[in-house]
């Protein structure tokens, strides 16, 4: 006894935590092609410099996904039940369900990277080329005829990749915490870099900015406040303590409760979804659809970890406020989505309606809880990120036309743009052999057993909301075209093969999700 | 308990094979689109009575036949799983019926030289190719929905369903066609997502890894749980029906739907609530069903009445029409919520011949309409001078709507009756009164349009060419004939309706008097 004390008081060499390469390799390559991406700014020559950055972006991600989808089911992401093999003596866990979120992720940021991509609908890309040029200055005017284009936008988003891989795997909260900087600081100056319409993109991005350092400080006093509590802040530490802490509950609640506020910010989850609507709308639309599929995927890992791993023993305190949020977020997107005018504004309500939907299969704390959440992101990611894509090619003189009346009769004009989005948007509405449907239904199935009400409540609000999906489909089909409207832009072949890619996901996992549902039950497995 | 029966899969896939072709086609090919899209409904038509023939009535016959099941979704436990019982086996034949008979009717109905049959203030062209793509695509999630023996399957057809119609009366509808299309669908909506809920609820009570319908009846315990499952199902499928006080949704549909569009919405869509009432209703939850019979039993007689007076008032003819809809669909839930061998049949009669007669109705109004060009009554008036051929169809229409003896309609208001009669006398007593009404605004909207002095206005009707007479003749001769002789289709229903009523755990009442026409055995 004694013996042993000394020795682990006084070691003869420190040991080095195993890093276990392999299992975090998707990581470092992203970080790697981050790096690269930066460098090529510096050496490469302007002209070739676009295609390189892409270039680097693509090969990075799709090497990473590869990654991720051959150590898949292998003894690397099957931890030990002691979890004595995870990497960083535990502060990161590659588990089923982190690899499955990171899968998710990395095939995301392909199809956001292609859009971003997009050259054809716009001179130069939908990012400006320099967004420091102050608003209506000659450098700006000049700078809205040029067709220079802007490449540091590509090792930005590579970092933020990189964060949101490890955001959803981090075990120890203050990774968790620098991952959630890793990828917030990006965004704040991605959201800023709309070509169109400067002043809004701006505005955008300082509001995400301002909002989000208040998030990220409420998530690291709500850490401090769990250290107090558990003395420790490592999730399966904390979920020891809490069964046998004999410390004051007040902390537990009180940390627990900011580190929500932090959590459900980034979710973009009613009541703290304010900023979603205005950034969605301000920032570039490529970057919106990272926002809206990427971030939102990540912020769900990480809320869905640190409820299940660290606090489901304390599930009595949460549930009721994950009850209260859900609807909160139902009320909120269907009811204030119902009132908007600008396509842009109603998909980001759509995307805080749907946060409420995942929340309510978060409740069920079961397996099946756990991969029909993980099943839901994937299809929601999906027919979001190909709606956003969509907006890019309907245009008017000022850029994109996402004026609610700019899309009146817009099967008239291009029948193919509506019937493709009219899938997308009957998928965001639930209707069967969409992947909505089966998304929606797996979630309502997991939860139903101790929330029968909610579920209840969620299905309502999934019929107020498809009122708003509807009447774009209306608008679309059924109304005459303004008389000046706008025209459909032919994408080039990145946003060609990203809509594509959306669109075949939507109608596949809505009429053969058996694959993928088979991934998602496995992958149901979060390892403490 | 796995079958592969293909056949009923078959069924379903044809028409789908079908609309994929059409839909292919180019914008300019709308005349080839119609004929692709006849001789699908035709082959469905005739593949169809061919399966039908080779049903079995025997007394030893199994409950559900041409049995074939599929994995889905295992994950879900959800099957791809077609069977037919006696009821899903005829309305699947009124449906595939109808269809040819609507494509007919609709043939110039959206060419720009004929066309303005839905006065379309803007004129614009409208596709055809799509148009009867969207039908052939109807057709396939109907006959999907009447075909289905798994609660999951039928629920995905149920819902898809909606988008082709929400699309027939959006893209080719009146004036209106937009209000009316969004409420249709909002309506339906909401009735699907609270199924949903009893579906997953279903799935949860029972503790089945099975969604078969097979493997649900009588696993669903007793008790509060039973009745909201039950009313899930029960509000979803009210709404379609529609009974009063959800039919609010199918004047406007009905009215702003082109006339074929009407035809197969009320003729055949609404049909799957009241089959959905047979299907699931009785034998998911036989508790929750005797439960609240009594309350719906009034729903249905306040529907017959109030439809019926609304119907009288109205001058809008296919308003007119889809309020008698709503009145016939209080009888055959009488009929079924009756729990009497009598009244279920008489209720699934009722459906068959309520979908050939609300059919012809809507269409020879729909050929009225497209002389005319306006809905309202007041425009009409002498036509059967002018039109003698139009008219003559018109009136047997009529006629068979207001359930005249001779035509099918007929008995299966009579079974209905007489069903009714034997448990709750009161009741049947009440409806009893909606023939009266039914004569009334019937007779009363025929004597307006064709009888009388002549409109100016109807002067320049041209009368029917043989395609329209083929489009409505066929269905009024099958009326004629059922209501002559009945006993094959009752031969199919009644084991059927049997087999549903002991789900609930009734019997017939001791009768009071010995009667039934045709059937009995």
């Amino acid at each position: 006894m004694s013996a042993s004390l000394l020795l682990a008081a006084a070691p003869d060499h420190i040991t080095t935590p195993s890093v276990a390469y392999k299992a975090l390799a998707p990581i470092f390559i992203v970080i790697a092609a981050a790096l690269l991406g930066v460098l090529a700014e510096a050496v490469v020559p302007r002209r070739e410099r676009f295609s390189v950055q892409l270039g680097i972006a693509l090969v990075g991600l799709v090497t990473a996904v590869i990654w991720v989808g051959a150590i898949h089911g292998t003894s690397l992401t099957t931890p030990s039940p002691k979890g004595n093999n995870l990497p960083f003596a535990g502060s990161l866990a590659i588990d089923p369900a982190g690899l499955f979120i990171q899968g998710t992720i990395l095939a995301l940021a392909i199809m956001s990277t292609l859009l971003m991509a997009e050259r054809s609908v716009d001179v130069g890309s939908p990012i400006v080329a320099s967004a420091a040029a102050v608003v209506g200055s000659p450098d700006d005017r000049r700078l809205a005829q040029s067709d220079r284009v802007q490449t540091e936008v590509f090792p930005l988003m590579m970092f933020a990749v990189a964060g949101m891989l490890i955001f959803p795997i981090a075990n120890n909260l203050l990774l968790m915490f620098v991952a959630l900087e890793v990828l917030s600081l990006p965004l704040y100056l991605m959201a800023g870099m709309a070509r169109r319409r400067r002043l809004l993109s701006q505005e955008a991005a300082v509001k995400y900015f301002l909002l989000g350092a208040f998030a990220s400080a409420f998530f690291l006093y709500g850490l401090s406040l769990l250290y107090g509590y558990a003395d420790s802040v490592d999730l399966p530490n904390i979920f020891i303590a809490t069964r046998q802490s004999g410390k004051s509950d007040v902390l537990l609640y009180l940390g627990l409760a900011l580190l929500l506020v932090g959590l459900l910010f980034k979710a973009g989850i009613a009541p703290f979804h304010s900023w979603t609507p205005d950034v969605y709308q301000g920032a570039p639309t490529p970057v919106t659809a990272f926002m809206a599929a990427c971030t939102k995927v990540a912020a769900f890992g990480a809320i869905l970890r640190v409820l299940y791993v660290g606090f489901s023993s304390s599930s009595w305190d949460w549930r009721p406020v994950v009850w209260g949020v859900a609807i909160a977020s139902m009320v909120v997107g269907a009811v204030f989505g119902l009132t908007q005018t600008d396509v842009k504004r109603i998909l980001a309500y759509s995307s805080i309606a749907h946060a409420g939907f995942i929340l309510v299969g978060l409740v069920a704390l079961t397996k099946d809880g756990v991969s029909s959440v993980l099943f839901y992101l994937l299809t929601y990611g999906f027919s979001t990120l190909a709606a956003f894509g969509l907006l890019m090619v309907v245009r008017d003189a000022d850029g994109e036309a996402t004026r609610l009346s700019q899309w009146s009769g817009l099967a008239r004009k291009s029948p193919f743009v509506a019937v493709v989005m009219t899938i997308l948007l009957m998928s965001m509405a639930g209707i069967p052999l969409t992947s909505g449907f089966t998304g929606k239904f797996f979630v309502f199935r997991a939860a139903f057993h101790v929330a029968a009400p909610l579920v209840v409540i969620a299905l309502i609000f999934s019929a107020i909301a498809a009122f708003f999906y509807l009447r774009i489909v209306v608008l679309m089909f059924f109304a005459e075209p303004p008389e000046n409207g706008p025209t459909i832009a032919i994408p080039g072949w990145s946003t060609s093969v990203a809509l594509t890619f959306g669109v075949v996901v939507t109608i596949v996992l809505g009429v053969f999700p058996q694959p993928i549902l088979d991934l998602a039950v496995k992958a149901a497995h979060l390892t403490g | 308990m796995t079958h592969h029966d293909a056949r009923l899969l078959i069924l379903v896939l044809i028409p789908l094979l079908g609309s994929v072709a059409v839909f292919s086609l180019k914008e300019t090919q709308g005349k080839l689109a119609k004929q692709i899209s006849l001789g699908v409904s035709l082959v469905v038509a005739v593949y169809a009575i061919v399966v039908l023939f080779q049903f079995d009535t025997s007394s030893k016959a199994e409950r559900f036949q041409f049995n074939g099941s599929w994995t889905w979704i295992k994950a879900f436990g959800v099957h791809i799983a077609f069977g037919v019982d006696g009821i899903a086996i005829v309305l699947v034949a009124m449906s595939v019926v109808l269809v040819p008979a609507v494509i007919l009717a609709s043939w110039n109905a959206l060419d720009s030289r004929a066309g303005a049959e839905e006065l379309n203030p803007s004129g614009r062209r409208r596709s055809v190719k799509n148009y009867f793509g969207l039908i052939l695509l109807l057709e396939f999630f109907m006959i999907g929905v009447f075909t289905a023996t798994d609660v999951f399957l039928f629920y995905v057809f149920f819902e898809a369903m909606l988008v082709p119609m929400y699309f027939i009366i959006g893209s080719f509808g009146g004036p209106r066609r937009q209000y009316a299309a969004m409420k249709f669908f909002l309506y339906s909506l909401v009735g699907g997502l609270l199924m949903l809920a009893s579906v997953i609820g279903l799935y949860v009570t029972t503790g089945s890894r099975s969604f078969a319908i097979t493997d649900l009846i009588g696993k669903v315990p007793d008790g509060p749980t039973q009745k909201w499952l039950f009313l899930g199902f029960f509000i979803a499928f009210a709404i379609k029906a529609p009974l009063v006080p959800f039919h609010t949704w199918l004047p406007d549909a009905g009215a702003e739907a082109p006339a074929g569009g009407a035809a197969l919405l009320v003729g055949v869509l609404d049909k799957v609530g009241t089959f959905g009432f047979l299907r699931y209703c009785l034998p998911l939850f036989p508790g929750a069903s005797r439960y609240f019979a009594p309350l719906i039993l009034v729903l249905s007689v306040v529907g017959i009445l109030y439809a019926s007076f609304l119907a009288i008032g109205q001058r809008d003819m296919k308003r007119l029409v889809a309020y008698t809809s709503v009145a016939h669909f209080g009888f055959i839930g009488l009929g079924i919520f009756a729990f009497t061998t009598q009244g279920g049949t008489g209720a699934v009669l009722y459906m068959v011949n309520h979908g050939f007669s609300t059919g012809a109705l809507f269409i020879v109004v729909g050929l009225l309409i497209a002389r005319g060009k306006s809905r309202n009554v007041d425009d009409y008036g002498g036509a059967a001078k002018v039109t003698p051929i139009l008219a003559g169809l018109f009136l047997l229409a009529g006629l068979s709507a207001l359930a005249l003896p001779g035509m099918s309609t007929f008995v299966s208001e009579f079974l209905v009756l007489v069903g009714t009669f034997t448990r709750y006398k009161a009741f049947a007593i009440i409806a009893t009164t909606g023939i009266v009404l039914a004569a009334i605004y019937v007779l009363y909207l025929y004597q307006r349009t064709f009888q009388g002095a002549v409109n100016e206005k109807v002067t320049k009707f041209r009368d029917l060419n043989v395609r329209e007479v083929f489009s409505v003749a066929p269905l009024i001769a099958l009326i004629v004939f059922l209501g002559v002789y009945p006993k094959p289709v009752l031969d199919i229903i009644n084991p059927a309706v049997k087999a549903t009523l002991s789900d609930v755990h009734k019997t017939d009442p001791a009768p009071v008097f010995k009667t039934a026409v045709g059937g009995k055995k």
